[in-house]
């Protein structure tokens, strides 16, 4: 295991942090709107989130940069300040972490398949390098590549990030298929792990998809296929319209009384996605389940 | 018969040029436009839906499949338009306002399109005026709402509310699909119709038009 992932889960599991998205539209992002351009136009937003998980009790945060590659800014018009960006992302989570947790950079995929012709492989090739050179130089400690569907995707990613010498985590999204057990692509958890582990991923995982539940199953198929330490960040579970409003219905405390199913299954890194809160990670940190199964270990 | 075999062979494997090549040697020998529709395009992209439905196929399979059809509808439009053949009907698709995932969206076009409706492409970012404006210009008697993002889901809420304000309801039907959309959301915010996959589309359109 990669020297610093043995040091975050010696004493049993690593937690992780709570969805962003939702959390910077609580903040005022509309619909729509780029929100890794906030590193540069509201650096105190998104730095109020990043400290709101460290103060929640997270040993580790991500960055506001998941969709801060050139591809996927490039719809927003901004592929020009994809460095800037991430630069800004870093340094915006180092800061407030401060030291009190790791900070692992966020790379999600470009949104175009390159299977389907929409984008070339070497222009992928050098989004994500760009970007992944970014975030290390500034500082981060380790790389996230996360909600990953296509396998040949997540190796030109896996590349780029590897490249930097940094440990690398690599995560799909098990959503499709008639058992909800496959990415976009079709790829199973046991073809996922093994690709992500030939491409030299430190950590392999699974995040997002339909809630926590659906992924319970997919963490001793992910660990049949691999030795790696398992990331798992399902997300709060498909939201509802409640009086015209979206609204995710899982709470901090249902969500928290599963954790230690996850914890079961192989996860060594547990956190929420989208629709969770700070609230669901000082849920995690405070639930006597987590203290027994992490003592127990 | 033969040849059709063929265009729907290429079609389900994603071949384009093969596809084109197939749809062009039918044509030479005297095959009606219609029936290149109804016997190759269409039975083909439904086998497409059918593996994606049950786990055979998946993303990549449909968009490859999508761009062959899309290849040649190019040229066969001209030639039904010629004949005065009608489509099974009329859909306006798009990604709601707020929205820029299209891979869902495209997927339900390139099912509707091979299921031998006419689709009208917004793109996405959709505001829920165009969707109405567009619907009505076009005389479409379907509009197609897709979402990825959970913040933008009140955006589906939006445009219904469009369509019932420009006294279309119940004229013009509103279908809704995406990741995290649901039959219970769907059933809240009024939609007509709801597919849970996109191969789906075809079928809950088909319905919504009474075919």
């Amino acid at each position: 295991m990669h020297p610093l992932f043995a040091q975050l889960t010696a004493r049993g599991p690593a937690i992780t942090d709570g969805a962003w998205g939702t959390q910077l539209q609580a903040r005022g992002l509309a619909p729509g709107e780029c929100p890794d351009v906030w590193n540069l136009t509201h650096p105190g937003a998104v730095e109020s989130v990043a400290r709101a998980y460290v103060e929640a009790g997270s040993d580790v945060i991500l960055t506001n940069t998941f969709g801060a590659n050139r591809i996927a800014l490039g719809r927003h018009g901004l592929a020009g300040q994809a460095v800037e960006i991430n630069r800004a992302g870093a340094a915006i989570s180092r800061r407030a972490a401060a030291g009190r947790a790791r900070v692992f950079a966020s790379l999600g995929p470009s949104g175009s398949l390159v299977a389907a012709g929409e984008v070339a492989p070497d222009d992928l090739r050098a989004a994500f390098e760009e970007q992944a050179r970014a975030l290390a130089d500034a500082g981060v400690d380790a790389l996230l590549l996360e909600t990953f569907a296509d396998l040949d995707e997540l190796r030109v990613a896996l590349a780029a990030a590897k490249a930097t010498g940094l440990p690398v985590v690599a995560s799909l999204v098990f959503d499709s298929g008639p058992a909800k057990d496959r990415t976009m692509t079709g790829a199973t958890p046991e073809q996922a792990a093994r690709a992500a582990a030939e491409a030299g991923a430190d950590a392999v995982g699974a995040n997002c998809g339909r809630g926590i539940e659906g992924y319970i199953p997919i963490g001793p198929r992910l660990r049949a296929a691999t030795t790696l330490p398992l990331w798992m960040k399902p997300n709060a579970g498909l939201p509802e319209s409640i009086g015209g409003k979206t609204v995710y219905t899982t709470t901090p405390a249902d969500f928290a009384a599963r954790v230690p199913a996850l914890v079961k299954a192989g996860a060594a890194f547990v956190g929420a996605c989208c629709g969770s809160t700070p609230d669901f990670i000082r849920a995690i940190r405070r639930s006597d389940e987590f203290c027994e199964t992490v003592c127990s270990q | 018969m033969a040849d059709l075999a063929k265009l729907r062979d290429a079609v389900m494997n994603g071949n384009d040029k093969g596809a084109v090549e197939a749809a062009r040697e039918a044509l030479a020998a005297g095959a009606d436009p219609v029936s290149l529709v109804t016997e190759g395009v269409t039975p083909a992209m439904a086998e497409v839906g059918r593996k994606f439905e049950c786990g055979e196929a998946f993303v990549p399979e449909l968009l490859i499949a999508a761009r062959a059809t899309k290849a040649v509808f190019e040229i066969l439009r001209p030639r039904l338009a010629q004949q005065g053949a009608q489509p099974v009907g009329r859909v306006v698709v798009g990604t709601v306002k707020g929205d820029l995932h299209d891979i869902g969206k495209n997927l339900v076009a390139a099912m509707l399109e091979g299921g031998g409706f006419e689709v009208i492409d917004l793109g996405v970012n959709v505001t829920p005026e165009k969707f109405v404006e567009t619907a009505q210009a076009r005389n479409a008697q379907i509009i197609g709402l897709s979402a990825l993002l959970t913040t933008t889901m009140p955006a589906m809420k939006a445009t219904i509310d469009a369509v019932a304000k420009a006294s279309l309801k119940g004229k013009v039907k509103v279908m809704v699909g995406g990741a995290p959309v649901t039959q219970a959301f769907a059933d809240e915010i009024g939609a007509d119709g709801y597919g849970e996959t996109a191969a789906s589309a075809v079928g809950v359109a088909r319905k919504l038009i009474g075919k």
